[in-house]
């Protein structure tokens, strides 16, 4: 049988010869579709239940659309499948008129019958929002983005006016609220495809063999190999997609770039710091880049002695220059950090006043604290890449060279990835190396889940720190909706963390996205997940 | 005698693939977690579920009825599921497997075409230039590791030149449904529109994989028939036939080849085990979606049911074509079924 396998091939590869030498196809294959080299495998094919930027990239724009859309260059909220949309003047009802002639996918497991409608919205909506709703404990019922900006308890209540008008009402004001619809993770679902879904009793399938609106079909995925799209050719926006989008995931940065240049990827995913001026380098590759979203910082514990006095924490950010860390760890690739919002936000202080690197006012204020004789500390080094820290453990070895100055004896402690959060969000930690990367533009977004109190239990609130008069402060920003209003609340929440210095922000990092030159129309989209829809080739 | 050969050697195969399978058995013990799990790969079972699995798998009576049950499930091709894609491991490995048994076969069809004239003709020029610069040439080629070889090969012909890719079997653009496991078959039987394009595709994406194979391979080849063409050269035979009047090609074509090839048979069946390890490596680096590849994965997600199945076949597969060559070698030429001399 052995034998026999090889003839057939051998046969095949004469074959083969002799039909190249025929005729070469005359239709070019590459311009048929896109192939994008993806850092990893998603976890599921909807991004309500996962917020890693892996499965939001995979799915969020590809496949699914919202109700509502950031325009990728100003961060302005506008219209997807709600065309228009009113909020009452107490701030607390929100009436959304849905797009008509909106159709979902039709594949070989699903065929819709109808349009989309309001019982897909509501749909949506309840899944993540009422635990007794029959999808909410369909893979693992975990919702972390809604629950973490508790989102499913401020909505009090869903009502479907008629077949294209959905209301709803929110239990207090939130400015921040319709930002969060517009996010990756507020994809609109198929109830008519649920429905059937409870018929074959497979409820597991609807993140699995997924249905949406979106500019691009699911056909199929091979975990670690590759995930195929196809183009949905009654795509309510436009029919300019590409007939076909192939997702080719390979894990290695070095690979995706080799893979760039051969050009068997059109577009990859995360190029490394180190390489981008060989993708500067060279006529047919791009490199895009823009500030991104996102803060690097470096955390206190500031539920543990000394850290929970704010005078050690203040010499401790003193006995650090910044720039160094900027240099060697970025490699000039971000901007130098003076609060939790980048520049790019429309409630940035630009006249906040940055610290600096000062040695001897650091040992000073640690003698004032009462610790003549310095002492040892931890720093927790993230085990992963992110564009806001590239290399923590670098960054840690350079943090703990300028403690040494200081007297302080600083330990680099790191686990496996998972581990490591876990063991974050039990506060085992005296200070850690991490970071932000923002979901949508509000400033919100950055200032509620990064140091209020709630935020200690979800698990992103790094220092541990609970201060009732910055909670306030972020609480009543969201509650007006003028943005002059709103301002002023962030810089006196601003002068609390320069205070108080819960935690060191260290660095806004730049995004970059490399692709080759013919590959038209994809921008990097500063709040969460590549778009391939409007890209042509 | 032929049937004693045979049946020497089914048993040898029998026994040795017991032992392999058993070993693979008591892998799952010896890996982390649970015995159950390395087993089924089934994972967070609820209590009835874990219950009718642990019944199923005979975790109830001896470890000699659970080996049993074991074996069973082996041949129905119930191999358990991987941690990591929760696909039956059996499915993955017959589309792993052919990907990497097609490379090796191209590479070990290439290396004889090459292989086999050079050390010929090696052998004509022995010590003469000629000879001596192929000797060197093979000695180097022979001691490249072949991952070191790979990557520079990458450089040259896919980032220098961008003749060629460097990555998988055929362009992702073309859906070609994976149904034998072997390319050009399943471009063959696919309903894709354009079929040529996708051929020259997949032999683009074969050449390089192929090539660092060749190379080392094709060295050792050559060495082989080269050293067996002198000897037999030298033998009194030939120079007996010489003496009986026969012209130079008659002696090479009637005594030459024959006597030069049938000893050195056997050798190439030993070869096919260091090919397929050299396969899995080139797989890697190639990212070739083959079985080499594929235990890289697993190993490094500890997919422990994938693990303990791939080394079973990996292993199984080397034993059944080293003794198949072995067997069909001893078939060809009695001189080697030992004792059992045939009056030649």
């Amino acid at each position: 049988m052995y034998l026999n396998r090889a003839y057939q091939i051998l046969i095949m590869c004469i074959v083969l010869t002799l039909s190249a030498c025929g005729k070469i196809s005359s239709v070019n294959i590459n311009d048929a579709g896109i192939i994008y080299c993806s850092e990893g495998n998603p976890t599921s094919f909807n991004p309500q239940l996962d917020t890693s930027g892996t499965t939001s990239d995979a799915s969020s724009h590809q496949i699914y659309d919202r109700l509502l859309n950031f325009d990728p260059l100003t961060g302005k909220i506008i219209p997807a499948l709600a065309s228009s949309w009113l909020v009452s003047s107490d701030g607390l009802t929100y009436t959304f008129q849905l797009r008509r002639q909106v159709k979902f996918h039709s594949t070989d497991y699903f065929q819709p019958t109808r349009n989309f409608n309001a019982d897909d919205v509501m749909f949506s909506i309840n899944r993540w929002r009422l635990p007794n709703h029959p999808f909410h404990h369909v893979s693992g019922g975990k919702y972390p983005y809604f629950t973490s900006l508790e989102l499913n308890q401020k909505i009090d209540k869903i009502e479907r006016i008629n077949g294209y008008r959905v209301e709803l009402t929110l239990k207090s004001p939130d400015s921040s609220f319709l930002a969060n619809l517009a996010t990756d993770f507020a994809v609109i679902l198929s109830k008519e495809y649920a429905n059937q879904l409870v018929q074959q009793d497979n409820l597991q399938a609807i993140d699995n063999y997924p249905i949406g609106t979106g500019p691009f079909k699911y056909i199929n995925y091979k975990k670690d190999r590759y995930i195929r799209y196809a183009k949905h050719s009654d795509y309510w926006r436009h029919d300019s997609a590409v007939e076909k989008l192939i997702f080719d995931v390979t894990p290695s940065s070095s690979l995706r770039l080799a893979k760039l240049i051969t050009g068997e990827c059109d577009a990859i995913a995360y190029p490394s710091q180190s390489e981008l001026n060989v993708v500067r380098e060279r006529e047919d590759l791009t490199l895009d880049e823009k500030p991104g979203l996102n803060v690097g910082f470096w955390a206190f514990n500031t539920s543990k002695p000394p850290f929970d006095n704010p005078k050690v924490r203040r010499a401790l950010s003193l006995a650090i220059d910044k720039n160094a860390l900027l240099e060697t760890v970025y490699f000039e690739s971000a901007t130098s950090a003076k609060g939790l919002l980048p520049d790019s936000s429309w409630a940035h202080q630009v006249d906040l006043i940055d610290t600096s690197y000062n040695p001897v006012m650091a040992r000073k204020l640690l003698i004032e604290s009462g610790i003549s004789d310095g002492f040892s500390m931890d720093i927790w080094a993230m085990p992963v890449e992110r564009a806001y820290n590239p290399n923590a453990r670098k960054m840690a070895i350079l943090i703990q060279r300028y403690l040494s100055e200081i007297g302080i004896s600083a330990n680099i402690v790191s686990y496996e990835w998972s581990t490591f959060r876990q063991r974050l969000t039990e506060g085992a930690h005296d200070s850690v190396l991490i970071g932000w990367n923002a979901d949508n533009g509000d400033p919100d977004n950055f200032y509620r889940p990064l140091l209020t109190c709630a935020a200690i239990e979800s698990g992103t609130n790094r220092a541990m720190w609970c201060n009732p008069e910055y909670d306030n402060l972020v609480n009543q920003a969201v509650l007006y909706s003028d943005t002059k209003d709103r301002i002023s609340f962030y810089h006196a929440a601003n002068s609390v963390i320069a205070e108080q210095v819960p935690l060191v922000p260290i660095a806004h990092a730049f995004r970059y996205r490399a692709h080759r030159s013919e590959l038209k129309g994809l921008v990097i989209n500063p709040f969460g997940a590549i778009r391939f829809g409007d890209v042509t080739k | 005698m032929i049937l004693r050969t045979l049946i020497r050697n089914t048993n040898l195969l029998i026994s040795t693939l017991l032992i392999l399978s058993l070993f693979s058995f008591v892998l799952a013990f010896l890996f982390p977690g649970d015995p159950l799990e390395n087993l089924s790969g089934l994972t967070n079972l609820s209590e009835q579920e874990y219950e009718r699995v642990f019944l199923a798998y005979g975790f109830d009576q001896s470890y000699v009825t659970q080996f049993w049950i074991y074996l069973n499930k082996l041949f129905e091709g119930d191999w358990g599921l991987s941690f990591a894609s929760g696909i039956p491991l059996w499915q993955e490995l017959s589309l792993a497997l052919p990907a990497s048994i097609e490379l090796s076969i191209y590479s070990l069809f290439v290396s004889l075409m090459i292989g086999i004239p050079l050390g010929f003709w090696a052998g004509f020029k022995y010590h003469k230039p000629a000879d001596y610069s192929l000797l060197a040439i093979s000695v180097v080629s022979y001691s490249l590791p072949i991952f070191w070889l790979a990557l520079i090969l990458i450089l040259i012909f896919s980032l220098s030149l961008g003749w060629l890719p460097l990555s998988g079997r055929v362009s992702l653009l073309f859906d070609i449904p994976e149904v034998s496991g072997f390319m050009f078959v399943d471009i063959f039987n696919s309903e894709i529109d354009n079929k040529n394009a996708a051929y020259i595709s997949a032999l683009k994406h074969l050449i390089m994989p192929t090539l660092s194979l060749t190379i080392i391979t094709a060295a050792i080849i050559f060495r082989l028939t080269r050293r067996s063409f002198i000897d037999v050269m030298s033998s009194q035979y030939i120079k007996t036939a010489y003496t009986r009047g026969l012209s130079h090609t008659q002696v090479i074509l009637r005594h030459g080849v024959r006597n030069t090839l049938l000893p050195i048979l056997p050798l190439f069946a030993m070869q096919s085990a260091v090919l397929l390890t050299n396969a899995m490596i080139v797989e890697f680096v190639y990212s070739w979606p083959g079985v080499g590849n594929w235990l890289i994965q697993a190993i490094s997600q500890r997919d422990y049911p994938a693990i303990r199945a791939g080394m079973l076949a990996v292993s199984s597969l080397v034993i059944v074509v080293t003794i198949m060559t072995d067997v069909s070698a001893k078939l060809i030429n009695p001189a080697l079924v030992g004792e059992n001399h045939a009056e030649n």
